[in-house]
């Protein structure tokens, strides 16, 4: 009988790697769409209307761009992954596989979580390699670019999975990211830096978490800059945390998950 | 040693229903335990506390003296479940299924992949290995689920109607394999709607009813409470008009098929001798309802009637 630390590290892995078995094999539906939407992206804002743009920060239109338009492939895949993962766990029933084996639920919820970093992860490997045709790239601080990628793809992996606990259908997994994500995505600063706003939106942006970690990657990435890099840091470990306790208090609760 | 172990067991609903009300219940090492009741008695209820799909509302549940509550890792460990809809992912592969099942009891692919492989043969699903679940037959998800609950070697297993919808084939196939799992050590708890599944494999039974167990003792004594047996006789020549039989009840179903109870303490030999007075020659027979069927009608309308 293998310890119970073994015990637990096989049943992680084993969660991860049905994961990611499972997001390569509808590859079509999970890793082509993003490297094809975020190419369209890099032809049209960066390489058409970039072009008439200018400088931004420094930098080409192009180049500025490029980081947020990863770090934006990185959250939405990230939590649409665990999203929809999990939920269709409950719809189909398999999640009771996991519900009765001895799997703690901190580790139901690293397994997921895991699972949709390594998707974030790979598909913003993709887009990074697809922005290399439109773009030269040259990472400025190692440690802060891959610290906030893995961090940002960890906080919407939460975000996703808090969300699949409450959905009742298919919709409501579709609501937050159509309706919450992608708007604060859009105005998190991806395409512009937040210095060309009114003072009065500047101060509204300043509430967006995704400016933080847009700005903070970019930074990594090119040295530039909307915010403090500390509180960036500050603010997602924050998030992080809190969406933690609140996930693992839902499936202490059993919410949505037992009777 | 005591496989399961139940204590006032309550489980009341958020809509206010109360599914169980002071469940106690024991099933020792070994044992091919029955868990009968009607539909909506509190088996499944009770099941899903016991595999902590169900949140109960209050008792004590211990699998082989580990406690659901203080010691939930080693507790479900011990267990295997067959439950009643299919759950698996039908997208995965059958092999991929067990060794990730194998996975969440700890077991590493390299030990997991050859105890899935002898599953897989003994359960007749080696050629369905690389096959999408979603794709095998209704019988063939039946025995998946059964490999599934069996890959992580659980001392206990427990079936939730595991052969409902089944071919009679298939289902006595299943009978034999569960009866050596059972000789292997491995203690079962089966629920079932085929009372004579129960009567054929359990040892022990209890019967559950409105959320009560309303009888638990074992199979020999309870059927041995049957004081009456109802017989259907097939004869090779039609009736006489004056047909008779004297401080016997029966009555006629045709004028070849006939319906006959008879006391258990005066046996066969009296009708017997009665029809061969009479020249009727008996081409076969058989019993009305299988005997356990017709005792658990008896306990569950007795227990509704003191409600």
């Amino acid at each position: 009988m293998n310890s119970p630390l073994t015990r637990r590290w096989v049943a992680f892995t084993t969660l991860l790697t049905r994961e990611v078995r499972r997001f390569i094999r509808i590859w079509p539906q999970t890793l082509l769409p993003p490297a094809i939407t975020m190419t369209l992206y890099f032809i049209i804002f960066g390489n058409l209307i970039g072009s008439r743009i200018g400088e931004m920060g420094g930098f080409s239109y192009m180049e500025y761009i490029a980081p947020g338009i990863i770090m934006m492939s990185v959250i939405n895949n990230a939590y649409s992954n665990v999203a929809s993962s999990f939920y269709s766990a409950k719809f189909q029933s398999h999640i009771e596989e996991l519900l009765v084996a001895p799997v703690p639920n901190y580790l139901i919820l690293a397994g997921y979580v895991a699972g949709g970093t390594a998707r974030g992860l790979c598909v913003g490997l993709i887009v990074t390699i697809v922005s290399l045709f439109f773009t030269s790239i040259e990472i400025q601080h190692l440690f802060i670019t891959i610290s906030m990628v893995v961090l940002s793809a960890i906080m919407f992996a939460l975000g996703g999975f808090i969300n699949a606990i409450y959905a009742r259908s298919f919709d409501e997994i579709s609501i937050i990211p159509t309706f919450i994500l992608t708007p604060m995505t859009y105005l998190g600063g991806v395409f512009y830096s937040i210095s060309l706003l009114p003072e009065f939106w500047q101060n509204v942006s300043l509430l967006n978490p995704i400016l933080y970690m847009v700005n903070a990657f970019r930074f990594g990435m090119l040295g530039v800059s909307d915010i403090p890099i500390a509180i960036a840091f500050v603010i997602i470990l924050i998030c992080i945390t809190t969406l933690t306790s609140f996930a693992l208090y839902l499936l202490n609760k059993g919410t949505g998950l037992r009777n | 040693m005591k496989a399961l172990s139940i204590t006032n067991l309550t489980k009341t609903y958020a809509n206010g229903f109360a599914a169980l009300k002071g469940i106690q219940l024991t099933v020792e090492q070994g044992d091919f335990f029955a868990l009968l009741g009607p539909n909506g008695a509190g088996k499944s209820t009770t099941i899903g506390v016991i595999t902590s799909l169900v949140t109960k509302s209050s008792g004590q549940v211990s699998v082989f003296d580990s406690n659901i509550d203080d010691n939930p890792e080693v507790a479900k460990s011990f267990i295997g479940l067959v439950p009643q809809e299919f759950n698996f992912n039908g997208f995965e592969q059958v092999k991929h299924i067990l060794i990730t099942q194998a996975g969440y009891y700890g077991m590493p692919a390299k030990e997991a992949e050859p105890r899935a492989d002898e599953l897989l043969h003994q359960l007749g699903l080696w050629d369905k290995r690389h096959t999408a679940a979603r794709a095998l037959s209704g019988g063939m998800k039946r025995r998946l689920m059964i490999a599934r609950a069996l890959v992580h070697k659980p001392k206990l297993l427990i079936l939730d109607e595991p052969t409902a919808g089944v071919d009679i084939e298939l289902r006595r196939s299943m009978w034999t394999f569960l009866e050596d799992i059972n000789q292997q050590g491995t203690t079962i708890i089966l629920t079932t709607h085929y009372l004579e599944e129960a009567e054929n494999l359990c040892r022990n039974i209890a019967i559950i009813d409105r959320g009560k167990i309303i009888e638990n003792t074992d199979m020999k004594s309870l059927l041995n409470r049957l004081d009456k047996e109802t017989f259907v006789l097939y004869l090779q020549h039609p009736l006489s008009a004056d047909f008779a039989l004297k401080d016997i009840r029966y009555q006629l179903i045709d004028d070849t098929t006939l319906e006959v109870e008879v006391n258990r303490d005066e046996g066969l030999n009296h009708l017997f001798s009665l029809l061969s007075q009479q020249n009727i020659e008996v081409c076969s027979m058989k019993n009305k309802a299988n005997r356990l069927e017709e005792l658990f009608i008896s306990l569950v309308e007795k227990s509704e009637a003191t409600l």
